[in-house]
């Protein structure tokens, strides 16, 4: 019937083929990087690394208890801050911000999405560690906490539209307050995107180094305190990938490998479980 | 005593645009009042001003005076939601509580509100339910079960429960039947004759028949405006207007 | 004075009454109370004012709003305060002068403006033709089976997290390309000029293939959800004059798409420019310009990684903060113009809902 020419024909091979192709090449990394993190740490990973801390230069056997502890407390304080303020202004852009003061709102948490994690470091520097005048876990944790506003921000608001607007009626119509009507129905239908999008949030932000580097600063001890100078997995990556000892790069890998481990497990995890309906969606 | 409505120069608008223009009638207690008229001519506007639902829509306003029980409804300082307590509202396509089960949709409206005796609950619970006729078909499992895994007809029944609960002296019910089968529309139609024993009640409905059969007087509204209300029977045979005449005998709309 | 409430049983529903003493006879009794409602209950709730409640939760959402126009502010407002001394002594001989010397406490940042965008821009180069040839695939070439799968595995890529990039740029990707990779380009481009000099391995092209990677994610994701966007009846339309599946691509779906697919393309840039660990441990961190892409340079976010925690003059704090804000500033711009690309052709919703 048609009578399609062979440069076409060609054209549309290469075309289709260069579009699988850019999609293996896409992936390649993803493998690469897991398999490298895989092989090269997974050697190094003994009970030691989870109970024992830093040894110093020379000595072989410590281990990233320090740092695995103080990225759980870092995380901690960010989400005490994140996830309120984030679901709070997500609440917000829902249910009071179908209007012009809703889009500047949605505007700025965009840009604040965009901002680059350092800068959010530097600020943070100025406004708390310099206030301090230390380095600590707490302006850690608000550095991280800064940056998971605006993904949960977003995507409450996002699950909350999806909320049917005849449910709000209802309870509406039943007399129930809307602050009520919000909290008590609106948001609990909602629950579960919101839970997923707080746990993708937290996945994404655990790994973050960068806005450490001049809060938490890192730590070869052991830290509890809130006000003091803290380890944390990634700065400790950081620090001892750049070091020119052959241990520290073992530890390196072995703390990558937890670090990504923890980190893809908890994406897959939402994933499936939205996949499954035990979550709604955010996407 | 009596929970009759008297609404007096009502006025709706959305934005710019005049939904309801100068709508002024008696509705009386105990009796059921169909709202008849074509589509868009602002019957379900009209309902939701009785119980200060038109103005939670956004840009959504209105002016006048409706009396319920010698009180103001839109007097100042009257707050809409004491308003919303004291009328029930069912809507045109059913909406329980999507992550409630079929007994908290019922208890929502106490619940929520910090009513929080369960001996009493599970009484007004179970005494809604018989009331909406649905008891015996959800008493084994409305503890388990969501209000959404309930059959359509049965949802609209539960959300005629769940305004039961709340003890309303009114009910508005916006085309309650039009999403539902012919087998629960005549089920919820028995349910609005025995319920109107207790309560007033007004029902938007689209259908001349509906209307005929449930209800003791009938207004037609068209174009935003009241043409005429009066007893069913004789909109129905002999209407005073010619529109009502043209509208009842399928000339338009 | 209120309406009584007393419900009524449909009389033919008959067990009710026998199984449950308070249904009983519910019908026509008068002895039976009248409301299941305590009184005192019910004067409270339906005269309880709950404006006050109303308002106080809307006023805390609000705050939390605000929140975030007061974190965005003050970054803003810290960014300038602190930069004071460097911007008041530089100018703007701060943005277009190449000597960066602690030491003397003279700087500026032009290489590490130029490093940050042609790292960025060399990033782009790599990553656009890859992401959008993934994101076609997934939503028009591949079974629906596997969609799910694919796209999990891009998430997947862009959880893993930047200084783990950086970790494996130092121990794979450099020694990789100082072996095969440099001495192949320096062979068959070195006439460019772009590939010689010394084969270190780190350097512009390790951060600009490192940043390539990282941003193939997001412009993946996002172009797949405006190609997913792209009505049907458009691929319909140009099968129906007999195009081939590549011509349905390239005029249906890319066309249609393409503010879109530029709106995902710039706010890839975006992420380039403010990428930080993995470029400055594969970039080589020297403020120098060079044309060579062997040879090791600066950006804007690296400079600060590597030298804000042993600056010790006020003035070197000073200039790096300045650093940090043109860097602000550039991400800003990027963003705000991708921010309003994808704007424009999904209303204000976010991509994905269009979906
Ligand atoms: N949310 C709304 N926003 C703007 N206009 C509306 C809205 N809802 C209804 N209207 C308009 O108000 C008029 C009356 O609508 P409605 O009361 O829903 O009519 P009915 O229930 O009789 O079909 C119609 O012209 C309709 O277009
Ligand atoms: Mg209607």
């Amino acid at each position: 019937m048609h009578n399609i020419s062979f440069r076409r024909r060609f054209v549309n091979f290469l075309g289709i083929g260069a579009i699988v192709g850019a999609t293996l090449v896409v992936l390649m990394p993803l493998f690469l990087i897991m398999g490298t993190v895989i092989y090269r740490g997974i050697g190094s990973i003994t009970w030691a690394f989870f109970t024992r801390i830093p040894q110093p230069v020379g000595e072989t056997g410590g281990g990233m208890a320090n740092a695995i502890v103080g990225t759980a407390m870092i995380m901690g304080v960010a989400a005490l801050i994140g996830i309120p303020l984030g679901v709070g202004s997500g609440i917000y852009l829902a249910e009071y911000g179908r209007n012009a003061s809703g889009n500047i709102v949605r505007f700025t948490a965009d840009v604040l999405n965009g901002i680059p994690s350092i800068v959010i470091g530097i600020t943070v520097y100025a406004l708390v560690v310099l206030i301090q005048h230390h380095f600590s876990l707490l302006a850690g944790g608000i550095a991280l906490g800064i940056m998971m506003i605006p993904t949960v921000c977003r995507t409450t608001e996002e699950v909350l539209l999806m909320v049917p607007q005849s449910v709000r009626e209802a309870a509406l119509g039943l007399g129930i307050p809307q602050w009520r009507t919000t909290l008590s129905v609106v948001v609990p239908s909602a629950a579960s995107g919101i839970i997923t999008s707080i746990m993708l949030a937290c996945a994404r932000v655990a790994g973050e180094t960068a806005p450490l580097l001049f809060t938490a600063f890192g730590n070869q001890f052991w830290n509890l305190k809130l006000n003091q100078p803290t380890a944390a997995l990634p700065l400790q990556i950081f620090a001892y990938a750049i070091s020119p000892y052959e241990e520290w790069h073992r530890m390196a890998w072995a703390g990558a490998l937890v670090l990504i481990l923890s980190i893809m497990a908890t994406v897959i995890l939402v994933r499936f479980a939205t996949s499954r309906g035990m979550l709604k969606g955010a996407h | 005593m009596d929970p009759g409505i008297r609404v007096q120069e009502l006025n709706a608008w959305f934005g710019g645009t005049q939904a309801l223009h100068d709508i002024g009638l008696e509705i009386p207690s105990r009796q059921v009042t169909a709202i008849i008229g074509p589509s868009g001519c602002g019957k379900s506007t009209f309902v939701r001003c009785l119980n200060r639902m038109h103005e939670t829509l956004p840009n959504a306003t209105v002016k006048g005076k409706v009396t319920i029980s010698g009180l103001d409804i839109y007097g100042k300082g009257v707050s809409p939601v004491t308003v919303r307590r004291r009328i029930g509202m069912v809507f045109q396509k059913p909406n329980p509580f999507p992550t409630m089960s079929i007994y908290d949709n019922v208890a929502a409206g106490l619940k929520l509100n910090g009513f929080s005796n369960r001996r009493q609950l599970d009484e007004v619970v179970q005494r809604s339910l018989e009331g909406a006729a649905l008891w015996d078909e959800v008493k084994d499992i409305m503890k388990k079960k969501s209000g959404a895994s309930l059959s359509g007809g049965q949802q609209q029944r539960l959300c005629i429960a769940r305004a039961l609960a709340i003890e309303p002296e009114i009910m508005l019910m916006d085309e309650p039947a039009s999403a539902l089968d012919p087998i629960s529309t005549s089920k919820i139609e028995d349910l609005i004759f025995q319920l109107k024993q207790q309560f007033t009640i007004v029902i938007v409905t689209h259908n001349m028949q509906q209307a005929a059969r449930v209800a003791d007087l009938t207004g037609f509204f068209l174009m935003g405006k009241l043409i005429e209300l009066d007893k069913t029977e004789k909109m129905f045979t002999n209407p005073s207007d010619k529109r009502t005449e043209d509208y009842i005998t399928g000339r338009f709309g | 004075m209120r309406a009584q409430i007393k419900l009524p049983v449909k009389q033919d529903s008959a067990p009710a009454g026998a199984e449950s003493p308070s249904s009983n006879g519910t019908g026509a009794a008068a002895d039976k109370p009248l409301s299941l409602v305590p009184a005192a209950f019910k004067i409270k709730f339906q005269t309880k004012n709950n404006a006050f409640a109303d308002g106080t939760f809307r006023t805390l959402v609000i705050l939390c709003a605000l929140s975030v126009m007061v974190i965005v502010g003050l970054i803003a407002f810290e960014l300038v305060r602190q930069s004071h001394l460097s911007m008041a002594k530089f100018g703007f001989k701060f943005l277009s002068t190449s000597i960066w010397d602690p030491v003397a406490e003279n700087f500026g940042a032009l290489p590490a403006i130029y490093g940050t965008l042609v790292s960025s821009l060399l990033a782009l180069v790599l990553a656009v033709p890859l992401s959008l040839g993934t994101a076609l695939f997934i939503t028009e070439i591949c079974p629906r089976r596997l969609r799910g799968i694919l796209s999990l595995l891009v998430e997947l890529l862009a959880a893993i997290p930047s200084v783990i990039y950086g970790l494996w740029g130092i121990f794979f990707l450099a020694p990789l390309l100082r072996t095969e990779g440099q001495p192949f380009l320096a062979r068959y481009f070195g006439w460019t000029g772009l590939f010689e000099g010394p084969k270190y391995g780190i350097g512009m092209l390790a951060a600009g293939i490192i940043l390539a990677i990282m941003i193939l994610p997001i412009i993946t994701s996002i172009s797949r959800e405006v190609m997913l966007a792209v009505p049907r009846q458009q691929r319909e339309a140009a099968l129906a004059l007999g195009a081939t599946r590549w011509e349905v691509l390239r005029i249906a779906v890319l066309r249609n798409a393409r503010a879109g697919i530029f709106g995902a393309i710039i706010l890839g840039l975006g992420r380039a420019i403010g990428e930080t660990m993995a470029v400055t441990m594969v970039i080589g961190n020297r403020p120098e310009i060079a044309r060579s892409l062997f040879a090791p340079g600066y950006t804007l976010a690296s400079m600060i990684a590597n030298e804000f925690s042993e600056a010790t003059s006020d003035m070197h704090l000073s200039a790096l903060v300045e650093v940090g804000l043109v860097l602000f500033a550039i991400t800003l711009i990027v963003n705000a113009i991708a921010q309003f690309m994808i704007w424009s052709i999904t209303r204000g919703m976010p991509a994905r809902n269009i979906a």
